[in-house]
């Protein structure tokens, strides 16, 4: 059997080059802002440059962070809010991470099916990025992404990140605003689950409030505060806000808070201090990043210093300072 | 990367060519009211498991919406499961929108319910391929990759 195609050869399309798209990407063409998305995800040598003009006209959005439990409600909160912010004239933009197989490398990117009716009413820019191998419940590529938005206009830039269970919470060094939001109805769990994500929340939001069980995670979640766990930054009181995204119930709420937190960040000078942050965050792990990529280039490298491990010559930590050019250096430990 | 996992036999060669063009992005859609969802999934799925990157729309688009969600998730491909009969007139819209969108780069691959004596209709409205709807996983993803592989990088 095969599919009917046209027997004319294929339409081609000519590959445009990453500096010409720059100019338009900022002039905010949708098609143009896409494809440099693409690009910075593929991670082509010849994007860079592009890239590197594109971040010098980034810094002006606000970067808000949406994390929390699988099913907690994310996708249909960051659809919620879009139609809250547009409404006050923002262009918002939306990065919404979904995992990619382990197996095959491919992806499922189910966030778009809440958010498609916001993104097409209220002209909001939402894109679905599978983490690509990248842990820390982002992709590598979140961030160029988010530089790409920022410099086409858009704020604020929401990001959605996997569902995150106790300890992927890269986010907390991507983000100026961070929303962990909850499920009510997980009942004991959420001491466990929470354990991890709980200190990194600006705003706590408890979803599905239409819900009865959501009275109970309210007030576990206040009792938990309570009890002193939570980072006291700066004088910035973490609320916590229940929210419907179903009946739209404090939805304008949550977007004041988000409001009130982007303007204390900004008054009180912690802007800077997650700015530079998020900075380290980038350099440390683009670092890490070059230097995954080298060894997978010279991999014949890594073989000898794995033959000299596995005959007990040197130990793996004299084999991995060997391999960085640190053989001068006494090993730490 | 390369890997799968379903038991389906991929040609080596066709997996390096497509990997060569980096990771292929198709939006499965369905349009207007045609509430079968079923093969979209599995279509998602089987996709999936190829080593793509698959975004769904959910049920009842309109083809603008189609193809403003393809632009800004840069796909590709759009892959159409129509099994309400309506597949001429919504295809041929969705031809439409594309052009005016200038995203004639993005292909549109269909599948589901479409009687062969529209398959002509169908080209002619900017479809790249149809494909029957007894066909079996790998036809499907080598469908697509071929497109992919004969368009080259852009
Ligand atoms: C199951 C079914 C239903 C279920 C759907 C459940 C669901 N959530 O999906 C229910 C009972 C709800 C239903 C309802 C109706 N149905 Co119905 N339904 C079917 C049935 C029996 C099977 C469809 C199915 O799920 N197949 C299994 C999946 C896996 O197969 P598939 O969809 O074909 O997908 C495969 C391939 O086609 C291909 N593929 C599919 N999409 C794509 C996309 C791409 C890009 C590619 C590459 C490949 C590809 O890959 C898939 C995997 O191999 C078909 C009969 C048939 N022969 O198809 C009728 C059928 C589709 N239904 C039909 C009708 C008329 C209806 C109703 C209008 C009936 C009524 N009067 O109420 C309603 C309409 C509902 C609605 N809102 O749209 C007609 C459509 C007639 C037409 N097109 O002219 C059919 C053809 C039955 C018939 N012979 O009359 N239906
Ligand atoms: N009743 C009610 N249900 C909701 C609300 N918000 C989300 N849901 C439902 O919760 C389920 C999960 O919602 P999503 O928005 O997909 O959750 P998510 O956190 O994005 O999920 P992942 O991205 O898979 O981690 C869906 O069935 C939603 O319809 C709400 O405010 N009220
Ligand atoms: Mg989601």
């Amino acid at each position: 059997m095969t599919a009917f195609t046209h027997a004319r050869p294929v339409r081609r399309a000519a590959y445009v080059p990453s500096v010409d798209l720059v100019r338009d990407v900022l002039a905010g063409s949708i098609l143009a802002i896409a494809r440099m998305i693409s690009r910075a995800e593929a991670g082509y040598a010849e994007a860079s440059e592009a890239l590197a003009q594109i971040y010098r006209h980034s810094g002006k959005a606000h970067i808000v962070g949406i994390t929390g439990v699988p099913g907690a409600g994310k996708s249909t909160l960051v659809s919620a809010l879009i139609k809250v912010f547009a409404s006050d004239g923002s262009k918002v933009g939306v990065i919404a991470v979904d995992p990619s197989s382990p197996f095959s490398g491919g992806a499922i990117l189910g966030d778009r099916v809440r958010m498609n009716d916001a993104a097409e009413s209220c002209q909001a820019f939402v894109r679905s990025m599978a983490t690509r191998g990248h842990l820390g419940g982002l992709a590598r590529s979140t961030l160029q992404a988010v530089d790409i938005l920022d410099a086409a206009g858009y704020s604020p830039i929401i990001i959605e990140t996997v569902g995150v269970g106790q300890d992927e919470v890269e986010v907390v060094t991507a983000a100026h605003t961070i929303v962990v939001l909850s499920a009510p109805g997980l009942g004991d769990d959420i001491q466990a689950i929470k354990a991890g994500i709980l200190e990194i929340a600006d705003i706590h939001a408890v979803s599905k409030c239409d819900k009865p069980e959501a009275a109970a995670t309210i007030s576990a979640l206040k009792g938990m505060m309570a009890l002193g766990t939570v980072k006291v930054a700066s004088g910035w009181n973490t609320p916590v806000l229940a929210v419907s995204s179903v009946s739209g119930e404090r939805i304008s709420d949550l977007k004041n808070a988000i409001g009130r937190h982007w303007q204390h960040l900004r008054e009180s000078g912690e802007l800077a201090d997650r700015q530079r942050g998020i900075c380290k965050t980038r350099i440390l792990g683009t670092a890490r990043h070059l230097f995954q990529q080298k060894f997978n280039d010279e991999a014949g490298e890594v073989e000898k210093h794995i033959q000299a491990v596995m005959n007990r010559n040197m130990d793996h930590s004299v084999a991995a300072r060997l391999l960085l050019g640190w053989n001068n250096e006494v090993p730490a430990t | 990367m390369t890997v799968t996992m379903t038991g389906q036999d991929f040609s080596p060669g066709a997996d390096a060519e497509a990997h060569s063009l980096g990771t292929i992005r198709v939006l499965v859609a369905k349009l207007g009211l045609d509430g079968h969802d079923r093969g979209a999934k599995i279509v998602a799925r089987i996709l999936r498991d190829a080593g793509m990157e698959v975004v769904y729309t959910g049920l009842y688009k309109s083809p603008g919406e189609v193809v403003n969600a393809a632009i800004q998730e840069d796909v590709d491909v759009i892959g159409v499961s129509l099994l309400s009969g309506s597949h001429v007139p919504l295809f041929r819209e969705l031809g439409r929108c594309l052009r005016e969108q200038k995203a004639e780069h993005i292909f549109v691959v269909a599948g589901g319910v479409i009687p062969e004596q529209d398959y002509a209709a169908l080209l002619e409205s900017g479809v790249d391929a149809i494909v029957p709807q007894e066909a079996r996983a790998d036809l499907i993803v080598t469908t697509i990759r071929n497109l992919i592989t004969a368009r080259g990088r852009i």
